[in-house]
């Protein structure tokens, strides 16, 4: 299987199954489709008059060459892959903890009903926060980097009990050789100088929310009582950043149908000195006025190659204005192995997400649907059939993703908005592929540019 | 070559024989997480 496309003035070929990523020309990128049978006499037929036959044999070495290595018309050869996979250990390595269901911020898109998760207010104690760390250790087999996000809800609205779970964390990492990394994320409305240094020491990484510009962030993203949240958080975010020197942050943000000229967004973020900024869709269903339709597909895609473009200038550049658009980050010559394409995020089986109770959910979304409880922090996972079912949740598994060359570099989607949207989370989220495909589309031509120019 | 030029040579297939260690980071694949893709992520196995 290949893929091709052109954009900004640039020809990609993506040989699906090698990974291989080529540059091409225009005479390569007319005839490599029709080329894979490997009959030249149908692309003389074809391409006659358009192209002087020499031209097209050369091409057609070359595009034998490539075969003969593999890296072009190859196969598919990883289904076997699966059953290393299953054969594998059930672990768990990564928890998603809500410190608090509970937030003084009032979004409208928020998928947590404003930090309430289908249910009411409620704080996570320490006690839950530590059993939620021996539960962590206990499951986590010989897997040695353990991560735990501190989320929400705000956890801030809940610190001191961060503060505890990491301190313990960090006694017990010691004893049973593990490597905590956590991470937090906030909206900053509770940041300040005690806190953002506990961070700094404390948090491999921190996620910060903005949305962009003021008049977008302050519609979407209301203070309690109706004011923008804006002027008391930009500030505080552009120190955090500072502060950490640039790297292991994101500001992120969501953009919804109210804002499909987003790319105005992240220039303003990075018009505001930030470096690592990450802005996504808003995922809704269509019965909500801001949710991302399928009409507006074209403008979104059309928007974030006008993104892609202001991005390749701006790392040509460089300099103050460069930044780092998380979503066109892409490793094409390393990345993860076959094993993580195909299996993704792991909900389910290696990431869970802790209520302020102690139940486990198979991530932060699914906190509080039914049928989706899988245990608790105490009594350890019990829903052995929900895992099974989530552990079988793979690219291949998806009907949808058999036909898609962005398999590789997405791992099937977000099983949470499978459900949501979809109805079953072996069902991607259609308007999430459509952009996600986009979104590869960006990462390789901004890549493929640097290519061209450095070659 | 005159008409293609490869960006990269490290193969996919390559990752069969020693990957699967899973000590790599969790990427969240929601759009509330900021982990949207798994192709920027860094093997930890290498």
């Amino acid at each position: 299987m290949i893929h091709k496309f052109s954009m900004n003035g640039v020809n990609v070929v993506i040989d699906v199954f090698s990974g291989a990523v080529h540059v091409a020309d225009d005479i390569m990128y007319d005839i490599v489709d029709a080329y894979e049978s490997g009959n030249r006499d149908d692309i003389h037929k074809a391409f006659d008059g358009k192209y002087q036959p020499k031209e097209l044999d050369e091409t057609m070495d070359e595009l034998d060459s490539l075969r003969a290595e593999d890296m072009l018309y190859s196969k598919d050869i990883y289904e076997n892959v699966l059953d290393f996979i299953d054969a594998r250990e059930p672990v768990v390595k990564a928890l998603c903890l809500h410190i608090a269901h509970d937030c003084n911020l009032k979004c409208k898109y928020c998928f947590a009903e404003e930090g309430e998760y289908h249910g009411h207010r409620a704080l996570m104690s320490s006690e839950v926060g530590r059993a939620a760390i021996d539960f962590l250790i206990k499951n986590s087999g010989k897997r040695r980097n353990l991560e735990v996000d501190f989320f929400g809800g705000e956890p801030l609205m809940n610190f001191d009990v961060v503060k505890d779970i990491v301190e313990y964390g960090r006694q017990q990492e010691k004893i049973y050789d593990k490597n905590f990394r956590f991470t937090i994320t906030t909206n900053g409305v509770l940041l300040n100088d005690d806190i953002l240094e506990y961070i700094n020491k404390n948090m491999h990484n921190v996620v910060i929310s903005l949305d962009g510009r003021k008049e977008i962030n302050d519609m979407m993203r209301p203070r309690a009582g109706g004011q923008g949240s804006y002027d008391l958080i930009v500030p505080k975010f552009q120190k955090l950043a500072e502060s950490r020197n640039q790297t292991d942050y994101y500001i992120r943000g969501t953009f919804t149908r109210h804002n499909l000229d987003f790319s105005k967004d992240v220039l303003h973020m990075a018009d505001l000195g930030f470096k690592q900024i990450s802005v996504e869709p808003v995922v809704g269903s269509d019965d909500t006025d801001y949710a991302i339709r399928e009409e507006d597909i074209p403008a979104v895609c059309k928007e974030y190659e006008k993104l892609a473009a202001e991005l390749y200038e701006r790392h040509k550049k460089g300099g103050k204005e460069d930044f780092n658009f998380f979503h066109f980050n892409i490793d094409l010559k390393g990345g993860p192995c076959v094993v993580k394409r195909l299996v993704g995020c792991g909900s389910g089986t290696e990431y869970l997400s802790v209520t302020p109770e102690g139940k486990l959910y198979p991530c932060h979304q699914f906190v509080g649907l039914e049928g989706f409880e899988m245990g608790s922090v105490f009594d350890g996972l019990k829903n052995f059939e929900l895992r099974d079912k989530f552990s079988k949740c793979n690219v291949y598994a998806k009907e949808e993703c058999g036909k898609c060359w962005a398999r590789f570099y997405c791992s099937g989607g977000c099983a949470a908005n499978a459900y949501q949207l979809e109805g079953d989370i072996l069902k991607p989220y259609k308007i999430g592929c459509e952009l996600q495909r986009k979104r590869v589309e960006c990462a390789i031509m901004i890549k493929a540019k640097e290519f061209q120019e450095a070659d | 070559m005159k008409h293609v030029k490869t960006m990269n040579t490290s193969m996919l297939k390559n990752t069969m024989a020693k990957g699967g260690c899973g000590e790599c980071q969790t990427s969240c694949q929601s759009a509330c997480k900021t982990s949207c893709t798994v192709a920027n992520q860094a093997c930890e196995n290498r």
